[in-house]
């Protein structure tokens, strides 16, 4: 099949950037969408053009690496699927298809279709985990989790960083990874001693990294390749809500 | 002289190994091991290279145990390292199914499944540890499988007669992962651990015998920078992407265990290379990587291919009677959960004989239809949910109504620097845990060991025996500008250089595809003399044409991602002869190395104890020249080496 691209091309961060048109004919329906850019990276390294750079990694769809904008949505238009999932036999033959980066004020271009997503890693810093040395556990068994909460906890752990949630965001908000944490992490009995001062510490990072605030158009959890509830925002807020009432800091 | 003209230096010995019973041996070695004071642990600086399981794991602990640790990976971020892509579980002798399971069978069961080709005292250590690594990852949230009792689950794997794998539906590696990642980030934010991603180690500062530092690129900026430290501990994986195509991340390379190699540290086993049954076939030529479908499905998928040649009827239109359960024909006790290796030798033996599936012929059936009809759609989905959207987004079939595909696919290398029972390398400073080390897995590893020699690796082994080193040896600062220093960036600077003025005719990608082609032919499933001998003079070659014909675009001061290949793929062109050299010299088949010549009547593996009964330890001794082989003799104790049997 023969594909028509149009992709943003930037140098590097300073660089102004803009898009290039490429045409890739002998594309087939099995190839993913990244073998696809491999197809047109291989043409531009013998031609003696730059590659177009993107991140990428496991292509399996569990590491969150790869990244970008297909036809407007983060990670392509197909529901639950990341790009490097994302397969030809979806778009049809002659398709003209646009490709950028994700956009997001705490996500600034590095190259082409590379970001930035560091921003991710500091919100968990920030108390996204559970203190717990090595070697101080208790036996496994001695805390039962009910299954729901297990359920419900592993949903939200599911997450897995990408960064699909903030592209879409209009606000560039960072809620639904926020709370996706949040949630992983609250409903387990062994999250409850650090809670409150979690969610504190999270969201004022989040905040600080220039993300956005969330105005509930839940275009985050339709754009999500896991498909993490909206309702972890929902999670987000009340316990940022029960943290900080009466403007005072909640303790364990 | 020519490469394969090996000669044979002294025995390689592990000298931290203990003796005695084998149930007291991790805890005498504890025991005798030289501390550090806390208070001058924040004085010793260590370096890990690698943010997965056993990588992240250890960074974590030893900031926790207040050691100043620098730690790399080449991701965005360390959360991404492919650990993350483990699906089916992690083994553990808790035995809470009352099955019969025990630290002991968990050990027989490994040193077993590896064939004999493991160390017996690292493999108890491991299963020892196995129970304390449930706990750890319990407490740090990681949401394991729960029944509604709320306590754990677990399910069996292939292999193993009993039900000790734990799990988080098919993605135990991602939240084991994500599980460590935290902790590293927590030791991050109380400023333990300085993290830097998307750096890629190219080179091991070696200063008076001893590992002291490494060299860096900046991936972004392209800035060459060294750091130092008082250990180095590489935990940077496997390197199953010599063949190109294997289940590994794209990124995954050998490059940071090959620039250690160069320096000095010997590398064990590189042949053992796991082929995983259960990945989805190829599609054609522009295929990138290969995606496996976890071996928990062997559970309730039953494998099959057509008993006639030729029968290209729609599976669903062939009757039970027509179809030939290989495996469970072959294998009656193990049936469909027989070990990888040997799943893999029979399905493609089965297509050898022209009957397997597919449009490409080189594939087998692996069948729900009995387990739906037996447990219901709604019990499968709710097993297997994940594994099974993936598999139609990939394929564009249903596998709850048409059968999957499945085919062998490169998927770990059990093979990688030979370490002692502390996990120090042959160069002392210089520790490699997880997959890019040689040491617990022998020839063939289990299903759901990986996540746990990581964890041991990283949480419990390494963070204790580190701290021996550290006490007992005088380790003087390093000056940022000693001559090995600057000669450590400048052997770095100089061959960035030499790729880009090349400038001739073929892609990177081009040339990892090639030597790919030729590893699979000649090193993969099935290995013959012939065969090994055609490709180390294939392999050179190549590796002649790569240095005078690559064309990498771009410069080495910006983000330069054919750059960066360019590089893993030269390190890839001197491993690959290095593992044919081990292939063609271990005339036995064990595990997964299959020697064509070395079988049994029936054509399972014939191992030769009488005189291989050792792990090849090689030594480099210059880019396509023969290296030395070191034998570490192998003693078995408690496991009595038998002919491997699950019939």
């Amino acid at each position: 099949m023969k594909v028509n691209l149009r992709v943003w091309r930037q140098h590097d961060a300073v660089d102004k950037g803009r898009m290039v048109e490429y045409v890739v004919e002998d594309a087939s329906e099995d190839m993913s969408f990244l073998e696809l850019l491999d197809v047109l990276n291989e043409k531009l390294i013998l031609s003696g053009e730059e590659p177009v750079a993107f991140d990428h990694d496991c292509r399996e769809g569990i590491c969150g690496t790869c990244s970008m904008v297909v036809d407007g949505h983060p990670h392509g238009p197909e529901k639950a699927t990341t790009v490097c999932q994302l397969h030809m036999r979806k778009f049809n033959d002659g398709a003209t298809i646009t490709v950028e980066p994700f956009r997001a004020g705490a996500f600034p271009v590095i190259k082409d279709l590379v970001v930035d997503r560091g921003a991710f890693d500091k919100i968990i810093q920030a108390g996204g985990y559970i203190s717990a040395n090595t070697g101080s556990a208790p036996e496994a068994h001695s805390t039962p989790v009910p299954k729901a909460n297990a359920d419900r906890s592993f949903a939200a752990a599911n997450c897995i960083g990408c960064g699909a949630c903030v592209a879409a965001c209009p606000n560039g908000s960072a809620s639904l990874f926020l709370g996706a944490k949040l949630t992983h992490l609250g409903e387990m009995p062994q999250g409850q001693p650090e809670r409150w001062e979690r969610v504190v510490n999270m969201v004022e990072t989040h905040d600080d990294a220039g993300f956005g605030g969330c105005t509930n158009t839940g275009a985050c959890a339709t754009a999500c390749p896991k498909e993490i509830p909206l309702d972890v925002i929902s999670q987000l807020n009340h316990d940022y809500l029960k943290a900080t009432v009466g403007g005072r800091r909640k303790k364990a | 002289m020519s490469y394969s003209d090996y000669s044979e230096g002294t025995p390689v010995f592990d000298k931290a190994a203990p003796d005695g019973p084998i149930e007291t041996r991790w805890e005498r070695r504890k025991f005798s091991v030289k501390l550090v004071n806390p208070a001058n642990k924040r004085k010793v600086k260590i370096i890990v290279v690698g943010t997965g399981l056993a990588g992240g794991a250890a960074a974590a602990t030893l900031g926790e145990a207040g050691y100043h640790v620098t730690s790399f990976c080449y991701q965005d971020s360390p959360r991404r390292a492919h650990s993350i892509a483990a699906q089916g579980g992690i083994n553990a002798a808790k035995n809470y199914r009352n099955d019969g399971d025990s630290v002991y069978r968990l050990f027989y069961d490994t040193v077993k499944g590896g064939d004999y080709r493991s160390r017996e005292s690292n493999v108890h250590r491991l299963a020892e540890i196995s129970r304390q690594i449930i706990d750890q990852c319990v407490a740090q949230g990681v949401p394991f499988a729960r029944e509604y009792g709320g306590l754990l689950d677990t399910r069996s794997f292939g292999g193993v007669q009993v039900s000790r794998t734990f799990y988080a539906r098919g993605q135990t590696g991602q939240q084991l992962l994500l599980g460590a990642y935290q902790a590293l980030e927590r030791q991050v934010n109380a400023g333990t651990v300085t993290m830097y991603p998307r750096h890629e180690m190219l080179e091991l500062i070696v200063v008076e015998g001893r590992a002291r530092g490494v060299v860096v690129r900046d991936m972004i900026t392209g800035e060459i920078e060294s750091h130092l430290a008082d250990a180095v501990v590489l935990a940077t994986g496997g390197y199953g992407n010599v063949f190109y195509l294997s289940t590994n991340a794209k990124g995954c390379n050998v490059t940071a265990s090959w620039r250690a190699h160069r320096k000095g540290a010997l590398f064990a086993n590189p042949c053992f290379t796991q082929i995983h049954p259960t990945c989805i076939p190829v599609s054609g030529d522009h295929q990138s990587k290969l995606t496996l479908m976890s071996e928990s499905l062997r559970n309730d998928g039953r494998v099959w291919v057509p008993k006639q040649i030729g029968d290209s009827r729609d599976p669903r239109e062939i009757p039970h009677e027509e179809r030939d359960y290989f495996l469970e024909r072959k294998y009656p006790s193990f049936g469909n959960l027989v070990p990888r290796d040997v799943a893999s030798r029979a399905a493609k033996e089965v297509c050898d004989e022209k009957r397997g599936v597919g449009p490409s012929g080189l594939g087998v059936y692996l069948d729900f239809d009995d387990a739906i009809q037996r447990l219901g759609r709604k019990a499968v989905e709710a097993k297997y949910g994940n594994l099974f959207e993936m598999y139609e987004r990939i394929t564009g079939e249903n596998p709850y109504e048409v059968p999957m595909r499945i085919f062998p696919a490169v998927h770990y290398t059990m093979g990688g620097l030979w370490v002692d029972y502390d996990l120090q390398s042959t160069i002392p400073g210089l520790y490699v845990a997880g997959e890019a080390n040689f040491s617990d897995h022998g020839a063939n590893r289990l299903g759901a060991s990986a996540l746990m020699q990581g964890l041991s690796d990283g949480y419990f082994v390494l963070p204790v025996t580190i701290g021996d080193y550290l006490a007992s040896n005088k380790l003087p600062e390093v000056a940022p500008d000693a001559p090995e220093v600057v000669e450590a960036e400048k052997a770095v600077t100089d061959r960035i250089e030499s790729l880009l003025s090349i400038n001739g005719s073929r892609t990177v990608d081009s040339f990892h595809r090639e030597l790919g082609h030729i590893m699979w032919d000649y090193c993969g499933m099935e290995r013959t003399e012939d065969g090994l001998r055609k490709a180390l003079e294939l392999i050179p070659e190549l590796r002649r044409e790569f240095w005078n014909n690559v064309k990498i675009p771009g410069t080495g001061a910006e983000l330069n991602q054919s750059l960066e290949k360019a590089g893993r793929v030269a390190d890839f062109l001197e491993l690959g002869e290095l593992m044919c050299l081990d292939a063609l010299h271990r005339k036995e088949s064990c595990g997964g190395h299959f020697r064509g010549e070395s079988q049994t009547e029936d054509g399972e593996a014939q191992r030769d104890d009488e005189n291989f009964s050792y792990a090849a330890a090689w030594e480099y001794t210059g880019r396509g020249s023969a290296p030395v082989l070191h034998k570490e003799e192998l003693l078995f104790e408690y496991v009595h080496p038998t002919q491997r049997s699950y019939k």
